[in-house]
């Protein structure tokens, strides 16, 4: 479908660019071939690591052949071990060595690295390497792992608990007792992989003239690496340059640090010499972190009208064999805990999150981190609620959505205007639900079985270091830095410190400088993801860049509007307030007396002396933005067919009714939903990592991972309410995540909806045709 | 394994004399023999299709032939696609379009539907979802990849 129409008013006589579906400014070079990704830097080395193939063990003998250039521990001397810090939670500081040097804890785990002129004759050398393991019992199921005498990953956690949250409200025990219905559900949400279409890339060069080394990565946050990295070789943080250029993807995955990394720039340092390391895709599914494997145990209790009065939940996340840095591995036990209540009120709330330790790859935050899965498993509580009342699932989402703002939940977030109702109304008008009803019966007279589901769900974005505080992270993000130059040619130039890989947000921040300045947004360069050029920020994730680094962006480029005015008021001798900035021109409002941008630029630059009263020469401003966090809202439905012979779910539509607040730019918020969208149904039907009991990896490609295709995704129909809110300055929500938060929850939904007349229920995500024919068949439909 | 053969590969209309090992594919040759780097890699195991180039007119996945199998036979890469500053259609449509984000598997899109185009400019819109569903993106979730093909398609066919 193409972008909605967005109305709106313009503001004096002047275009806004807020709100219009422009073309993307980054898109020029990277449909001609232009983008310049990691992998297309050449290098004197080429590193190719040399992997554990067993899960548990312990490391003997690494025999490389003669002549092999081989990196092991041993020749890491000081470099420190990578160890997240949280100072809650029970919080046990595992610690992830760079390279191991007794123990190997993951099938996929670095072990060593060989060096070589290419690529390939360094693939050899690995090849050729033997190394000696004397295998454990490996522990691959968080369930195992938390069992008695099952054995320690750590010394520090010997019981494999690495975080531990426990929150219970004072009321809650008597809440629990006075309902009328208790209704309990169990849910599994295997393991995925976030699956970036480029995989981790590296490529540390040391320049003998400075003394530095440029590290060059596919990262998320290169001023986190620039700090970690050289915090772990103790080194200076002035010598290192960290560049993520064009990113391929990361959706959370590239966030966390990797000790590729390190020894990359450990290489180029020692060596003096350029190191490069581009993973391949059988790496990136066995190391490249995972996410999303957790069992959460749901329990609600209602009163006699399906009003939920008090939830319980116990969330038992694997957080596979380390601790990942910076988010640490309470990224997704805590913020079960902390958001599982979601858009309902709820008061009285009850839940116990831990993140296991197993010998498994290592989780990190993948696009809505715990998410997806307590929406998955409030939704699947939903329903099943529904059927015990009698109800229509949209009738008690009615009953229990929050409808009143601002919202503090039983966990203490507090929501901002939202409209969770509203949007559920919308999308269930506009997928006719009487009509789909009909014809779901009539299907089913005919052996065939529709079905439609729903989600709600709130998505936390844009939340500042308040957020992160909370968690106890010793590194608490949050905060976001813009530098706005108007250089003497009048050209634009904002520095950032967030670092957008494929979410438009030269482009979103172009439109909202441009509506300041009243010049057009390609006169505006976004200059991100280099240390050296860049102020310090944390980079793009946790849809929070456009609320948090826009929001910046604003501040400074109202501080430059003020300058400009005031610049101007003096050059054409009339009073700042009737100042307008349009088209390029500051001008006296009703008269033609006017002057440009670039030249008011260039005064400000080469006739500081003309102007009373300023401090500062030029016009260079910086804005800084730290808010507490906004909750965007939206409803997903699904529609679906399920094969019941075959297991097969074939998607027929989908309909999104959201809300994320102001939309900066129409075309760019409708491609990051229907992007999500895409990433939440192969969520939910076909993305999962698998192990064997032995903890080896049986999905190493993407014949056996599975992204969806064309094929899988089915038209997707968006509607939008926007909601002004005073959480942000910006107005804008975030956006990034709710896709994939949402789409889980009402795919599996559509998928019970259409077995309804088998009685079979099926809370596991991804729910594909294999577990769709079990669940069948245990419900006796034998085929 | 490390001999090396001499062979000429054309691309884009331009000979490269370059000098392989039998193993290297034909995407690493274009990549890092001939310095053309808009092709990407993503799987090196022929699914995900963003190595896709058009060798003798047809969409292949670079990565799944060798480099020597390509010698003497027309290679086009994403490079060659504009001619001078004038985008080819299909790139004008994908931006028209928002049919990329991050950008790495768009190449890949690019040369898999000009290649399909130009041997199969009325295809039906069910055919062409089966040919996009070749390549893999993980940031658009495809409905504008589809819009961007079929208003490149039109275009094309007006051409």
């Amino acid at each position: 479908m193409s972008a909605p129409a967005h109305g709106r008013t313009t503001k004096g006589s002047g275009m806004n660019w807020v709100g219009r579906a422009i073309r993307r400014l980054e898109d020029p070079a990277l449909v001609t071939g232009n983008g310049r990704f990691t992998a297309d830097l050449k290098a004197e080395h080429y590193v190719r690591f040399l992997r554990s193939p067993v899960a548990a063990g312990r490391l003997g003998k690494i025999t490389a052949p003669d002549g092999a250039w081989l990196v092991t521990a041993a020749d890491l001397g000081t470099v420190k071990p990578i160890v997240p810090m949280l100072s809650k939670f029970n919080y046990r500081a595992v610690a992830q060595p760079i390279l191991p040097a007794d123990a190997v804890r993951f099938t996929g785990e670095v072990i060593a690295a060989l060096i070589a002129p290419t690529a390939e004759q360094a693939e050899d050398l690995v090849e050729e390497t033997q190394v000696e393991i004397e295998e454990t019992a490996p522990l691959v199921d968080s369930r195992d792992a938390v069992a008695a005498g099952a054995g320690a990953l750590h010394a520090v956690a010997p019981d494999n608990v690495v975080v531990e949250g426990i929150v219970k409200t004072p009321e809650f025990d008597a809440a629990w007792a006075g309902a009328a219905k208790h209704i309990k559900a169990d849910i599994r949400s295997y393991r995925q992989n976030a699956t970036p279409m480029e995989g981790r890339a590296g490529h540390a060069a040391y320049d003998a003239a400075t003394g530095r080394v440029t590290f060059t990565c596919a990262t998320q946050m290169p001023h986190l690496m620039r700090t970690a990295i050289a915090d772990i070789l103790d080194m200076p943080e002035a010598d290192l340059r960290v560049i993520a250029p064009d990113v391929g993807g990361g959706f959370g995955q590239k966030m966390s640090l990797t000790p590729e990394y390190v020894i990359l720039v450990w290489l180029a340092r020692k060596h003096r010499s350029s190191f490069s390391w581009t993973e391949d895709r059988r790496e990136n599914l066995i190391g490249g972190f995972h996410a999303r494997d957790q069992y959460v145990t749901v329990e609600g209790a209602f009163d006699a009208n399906a009003k939920l009065i008090a939830l319980k939940a116990d969330v038992l996340s694997n957080i596979g064999a380390y601790s990942c840095f910076p988010t640490t591995c309470g990224v997704e036990p805590l913020m079960a805990m902390a958001e599982m209540p979601g858009p309902y009120d709820v008061r009285h709330y009850a839940c116990r999150a831990r993140g296991v330790a197993t010998n498994t790859c290592p989780m990190a935050p993948y696009r809505g981190v715990s998410r997806p899965i307590i929406t998955f498993t409030l939704e699947r509580l939903m329903d099943k609620a529904a059927a015990a009342f009698g109800l229509d699932p949209v009738e008690i989402r009615r009953r229990n959505l929050i409808d009143s703002f601002p919202y503090t939940s039983a966990t203490g977030l507090v929501f901002d205007e939202g409209t969770y109702k509203k949007t559920m109304e919308m999308a269930v008008e506009a997928v006719d639900l009487p009509a789909f009803r009909v014809r779901q019966k009539q299907a089913r007279e005919r052996g065939r079985y529709l079905g439609i589901g729903f989600s709600t769900f709130s998505e936390r974005t844009g939340y500042g270091s308040p957020a992160f505080a909370a968690r106890g992270m010793a590194i608490t993000p949050g905060w976001e830095t813009v530098h706005l130059s108007v250089d003497p040619s009048g050209f634009v130039e904002a520095r950032i410190g967030a670092s957008p890989h494929g979410q438009g947000l030269r482009t979103t921040l172009a439109q909202i400088i441009a509506d300041e300045i009243g010049i057009e947004p390609q006169r505006i360069k976004v200059v991100h993801g280099d240390t050296d050029r860049a102020p310090y920020g944390w980079g793009t994730f946790a849809s929070r860049s456009l609320v948090i680094c826009g929001g910046a962006t604003l501040i400074a480029a109202r501080k430059v509007r003020a300058k400009l005015i005031r610049l101007a008021g003096q050059m054409l001798e009339a009073d700042a307030g009737d100042i307008v900035l349009e088209d390029g021109a500051a001008r006296v409002a009703g008269t033609d007396r006017a002057i440009t941008v670039a030249a008011l630029a260039r005064e400000s630059y080469m006739q500081t002396h003309r102007f009373k009263g300023e401090t500062e020469p030029g016009l260079n401003e910086t804005g800084t933005y730290d808010p507490g966090g906004t909750f965007s809202n939206a409803c997903h439905v699904a529609m679906v067919e399920v094969d019941v012979e075959t297991g097969k779910v074939t998607m027929e539509k989908f309909v999104v009714a959201e809300d994320a607040g102001r939309i900066i730019n129409p075309m760019i918020a409708d491609g990051q939903v229907q992007g999500g969208i895409a990433q939440g149904i192969g969520n939910a039907l076909l993305e999962e990592i698998v192990y064997d009991d032995t903890g080896n990896i049986l999905s190493t490609t993407l014949a056996d991972y599975l992204p969806p295709t064309a094929h899988e995704i089915p038209p997707i129909e968006l509607h939008h309410i926007e909601t002004h809110t005073d959480a942000s300055i910006t107005k804008a929500k975030g956006i990034g995540e709710g896709g994939t938060i949402g789409a889980p929850a009402a795919v599996v939904n559509a998928i019970n909806d259409a077995l309804t007349p088998f009685g079979v229920q099926i809370d596991e995500m991804p729910a594909t045709p294999q577990r769709i024919r079990a669940a069948l068949r245990n419900a006796g439909h034998a085929a | 394994m490390t001999d090396k053969t001499a062979i000429t590969l054309n691309v884009n209309g331009r000979d490269h004399a370059i000098s392989v090992e039998p193993r290297r594919t034909l995407a690493d040759a274009i990549r890092d023999n001939c310095g053309l780097t808009g092709t990407h890699i993503g799987c090196e195991h022929g699914i995900c299709g963003a190595c896709t180039v058009i060798v003798d007119g047809a969409p292949v996945r670079s990565c799944l032939m060798f480099a020597a199998q390509a010698a003497g036979k027309k290679i086009r890469t994403v490079e060659g696609l504009a001619k001078g500053d004038a985008l080819h259609p299909m790139q004008q449509a994908f931006m028209d379009n928002h049919a990329l984000q991050c950008g790495f598997c768009t190449p890949g899109f690019l040369m898999l539907a000009v290649g399909v185009l130009e041997r199969e400019p009325d295809i039906s819109d069910d055919d062409l979802i089966d040919v996009l569903s070749s390549n893999l993106c993980r940031c658009t979730g495809y409905q504008n990849i589809i819009k961007a093909v079929r208003a490149a398609a039109a275009e094309m066919r007006s051409k």
